[in-house]
C-alpha cells in the first residue's frame, strides 16, 4: 500500500478521530459554560440563564485569593528546589561514572512511578515520626518529590546528547568551572529546564493527593475546589476559577512544548 | 634550552590499566612533534595530560620549564584541537573562535576584531554570523584550529585532527597544518594512529604501544632503523626477520627489519638469494605490493610500476643489500 501524504483518510476513520477528540474536550467547554449559568445550586443543563456575575463575586472571594496565593507559592518553590536539585543530579548521572549510577537513576525516577498515595502516605508517617509540624515546607516537601524527577528527566535527556568534550573545549580555553557552567552547560540545557521547570510547576499546581497527606490547615486551590463542589452555594464560583487555571497553565505548556522542540532541532544540526 | 614539554617518569593508570606507564619525553620549542600508535596505546592519555584532563598518577610533567602537576586546564598556556572538533553549537562562528578571549575578559571589539583574523589565518573570513552546523567537517576544523590560536597558545595539541575528514581533504590540511605551524612558530604535538600522516608532517615521531615509548626519532630514523619489531611492523609496514633467516645472511642470531622497496625480484628457482614463491600481487598506482612465501616466511616487496611482474604462484629469486637489512633490539 502506498503512503501518499496527499491521499486523505477515509471518513470512518475520520469520525472516529473527531468522537476521539471531541470526548476529550468537551466537557472542558462544558466547564466554561457552567461559569456563565445563572443556576448556583446544582448543575443544570441546559443553563436556565447567562450571566457574568459570577466573575465579580469569585474575585471578591478571600478564600479564592488564599487558596491560588498558597498553590503558586508551592508551585514556584518546588520547582526551584526541583531545578537544583534535578540538574546537578543529571550532571551527576550523566557526565560521570561511578559506583551505582545505575541505581541511583532509577531511585530518583521511582517517585514518579510510584502511586501519590503511597508517597503521601509514606510522607505522613515520616513527618509524624519525626514530629515535624505540617505546614506549608512539607507540602513544599511532599511536591518536590516528584517535581525533582520531572527536571531530572529533561535535564538527563539533554546532557545526554550534549557532547562531553564541549565542557573540556571550555576548559581548555581558560573558562573556569563557573564560567562554564554560565556560558557553555546553561546555554546548551536550558530550554530543558524551561520545560522541566513549567512541566513541574503544572504537575505541582494540580496536586491533590500527596497533598491531602501533607498539608495542614492550609488549602492548595485543587484541594479548595474539591471542597467547594459539595457546597450547594455559588457553584459557578469553582468554574469561574477553573477556567482561568485552564487558560492561565495553556499558555506556559504551549509555550514549553515549542521550545523544546527548536531545542531538538539545533541539537539534531550540531552534529 | 628549556623543552617545551617535558615527562619525568610519568605514568597514568586507571585501575590496573596502565594508560601511560613510566614514559620520558622531551619535546622541543617549535617542534612539530607527532605521537603515534595503535589505540589504546596511550598517546591520547599523553595528550590529554599535557592538556590538563587528566593528572599524572606518579611522575613529573613540565611545561616550558614550569611543574604543571595540579594546574587545571584553564591555567595552561595550551590549547587543543579536539577530534570531533567540540564547537559550540549555541554560538556562531565568531563568537566560538572569540570564546577564550571572552572568558578572559578581552573588551568585544578587540576580542571580535582577533577572531575574525584568526578565521582569515585559516582561510575563513567572513563566515563568523555562521553556525557551526552550517560548516563542512573540514570548515569546523578550521574553526576549532583558529579557535584555539587565537589564544596564542604555547603548545597546540591536535588530537587525531585528520581522521574525520577524506582523503582529498586530510592531504591539503596536512600541508596547511605544517606551513602554519612553520609560520607560526609554535609547539605542535598530534595525535594519530596514521603512520603516513605522522611521517609525512611531523619534525619527530614518539612511537607508542602499551602506554610505553617504543621509540622517538626523525621520521626517516624511525622508517629505516626501526628499533624493535613493534615499531618495524607498525611504521610502513616492515618485513620483519626471524633471528634463523638473519643470521643466514648476516651471520648474527637477531631480529632484523627488511624495507618492502629494498627486496629485487628475480626469475627462475636457482641463484644467489631467498626462493620465494609469489601468492597475490596488489596494485598500489605508483608501484605493486607482492605478497610473497619463502619456505613458511611470509614477506611483501613493492615494485615500481613500469617493471615485468611475476605471475601469482611464480617462483622467484630474492635478493638484497646486506646494509639494508636493518638489525634490532630483541623485544617484541
Amino acid at each position: 500500500m502506498r503512503s501518499d501524504r496527499s491521499q486523505s483518510a477515509p471518513t470512518g476513520l475520520k469520525i472516529a478521530a473527531a468522537a476521539g477528540l471531541a470526548f476529550l474536550h468537551l466537557p472542558i467547554l462544558l466547564i466554561f459554560v457552567y461559569a456563565f449559568t445563572t443556576e448556583e445550586k446544582s448543575y443544570q443543563w441546559p443553563p436556565p440563564g447567562l450571566t457574568t456575575q459570577w466573575f465579580a463575586v469569585t474575585w471578591g472571594r478571600p478564600d479564592v485569593w488564599q487558596a491560588l496565593g498558597l498553590s503558586v507559592q508551592v508551585a514556584a518553590i518546588s520547582t526551584s528546589i526541583a531545578l537544583v536539585l534535578g540538574t546537578l543530579c543529571a550532571a551527576a548521572v550523566s557526565q560521570t561514572r561511578f559506583f551505582g549510577r545505575e541505581a541511583i537513576s532509577l531511585l530518583v525516577i521511582l517517585p514518579i512511578a510510584l502511586p501519590g498515595i503511597i508517597t503521601g502516605i509514606a510522607l505522613r508517617s515520616a513527618f509524624s515520626l519525626a514530629e515535624i509540624p505540617f505546614s506549608f515546607w512539607t507540602i513544599v516537601l511532599g511536591h518536590a518529590t516528584f517535581c525533582v524527577v520531572v527536571v531530572y528527566n529533561n535535564a538527563v535527556a539533554r546532557f545526554r546528547r550534549t557532547s562531553g568534550s564541549l565542557i573540556e573545549a571550555s576548559m581548555d580555553l581558560g573558562a573556569d568551572g563557573f564560567q562554564t557552567f554560565r556560558h557553555v552547560i546553561l546555554p546548551n540545557i536550558g530550554t530543558a529546564l524551561l520545560a522541566g521547570g513549567m512541566l513541574a510547576f503544572a504537575l505541582s499546581f494540580d496536586e491533590v493527593i500527596v497533598t491531602t497527606f501533607t498539608a495542614g490547615q492550609q488549602q492548595t486551590l485543587p484541594i479548595w475546589m474539591l471542597e467547594e463542589l459539595v457546597r450547594p452555594r455559588q457553584r459557578p464560583v469553582t468554574n469561574v476559577v477553573a477556567m482561568v487555571v485552564v487558560l492561565a497553565t495553556l499558555l506556559p505548556i504551549l509555550v514549553a512544548y515549542y521550545l523544546t522542540r527548536e531545542g531538538d532541532q539545533i541539537a539534531g544540526a550540531g552534529k | 634550552m628549556t623543552p617545551a614539554v617535558a615527562f619525568q617518569k610519568t605514568s597514568r593508570h586507571f585501575g590496573a590499566v596502565r594508560a601511560v606507564d613510566a614514559v620520558d619525553l622531551e619535546i622541543k620549542p617549535g617542534e612539530f612533534f607527532a605521537m603515534l600508535g595503535p589505540s589504546g596505546s596511550g598517546k591520547t592519555t599523553c595528550l590529554r595530560l599535557i592538556a590538563g584532563f587528566e593528572q599524572p598518577t606518579s611522575g613529573s610533567i613540565s611545561i616550558f620549564g614550569e611543574r604543571a602537576e595540579g594546574v587545571p586546564p584553564y591555567r595552561r598556556n595550551v590549547n587543543t584541537v579536539f577530534q570531533d572538533y567540540a564547537l559550540f553549537p549555541h554560538l556562531n562562528v565568531l563568537d566560538n573562535v572569540a570564546y577564550g578571549l571572552m572568558v578572559k575578559g578581552v573588551g568585544k571589539d578587540q576580542r571580535l576584531r582577533e577572531a575574525e583574523e584568526a578565521l582569515r589565518l585559516v582561510q575563513l573570513p567572513g563566515y563568523g554570523s555562521r553556525r557551526p552546523g552550517q560548516l563542512s567537517g573540514g570548515q569546523r576544523q578550521r574553526v576549532a584550529l583558529a579557535r584555539a590560536l587565537v589564544n596564542k597558545p604555547k603548545v597546540l595539541l591536535l588530537d587525531e585532527p585528520l581522521g574525520a575528514l577524506d582523503l582529498k581533504l586530510r592531504e591539503s590540511m596536512q600541508e596547511e597544518l605544517k606551513a602554519l605551524q612553520k609560520a607560526l612558530g609554535i609547539t605542535f604535538v598530534f595525535v594519530t594512529h596514521d603512520q603516513g600522516e605522522a611521517l609525512s608532517m611531523a619534525d619527530r615521531v614518539a612511537v607508542f604501544n602499551d602506554g610505553r615509548i617504543m621509540q622517538v626519532g626523525a621520521p626517516e630514523e624511525i622508517y629505516q632503523r626501526p628499533a624493535s619489531r613493534f615499531v618495524a611492523d607498525f611504521v610502513g609496514s616492515s618485513n620483519v626477520l626471524p633471528p634463523d633467516f638473519v643470521q643466514r645472511y648476516v651471520g648474527q642470531r637477531r631480529w632484523g627489519s627488511l624495507r618492502p622497496e629494498s627486496i629485487r625480484i628475480g626469475r627462475g628457482t636457482s641463484g644467489d638469494g631467498v626462493a620465494a614463491r609469489v601468492v597475490s600481487r596488489h596494485y598500489l598506482g605508483a608501484a605493486t605490493k607482492l605478497a610473497l612465501d619463502a619456505d613458511g616466511l611470509r614477506l611483501h616487496a613493492t615494485l615500481p610500476s613500469g617493471m615485468a611482474l611475476p605471475d601469482d604462484g611464480d617462483h622467484v629469486v630474492l635478493t638484497f643489500n646486506r646494509d639494508q637489512l636493518h638489525l634490532m633490539e630483541d623485544q617484541a
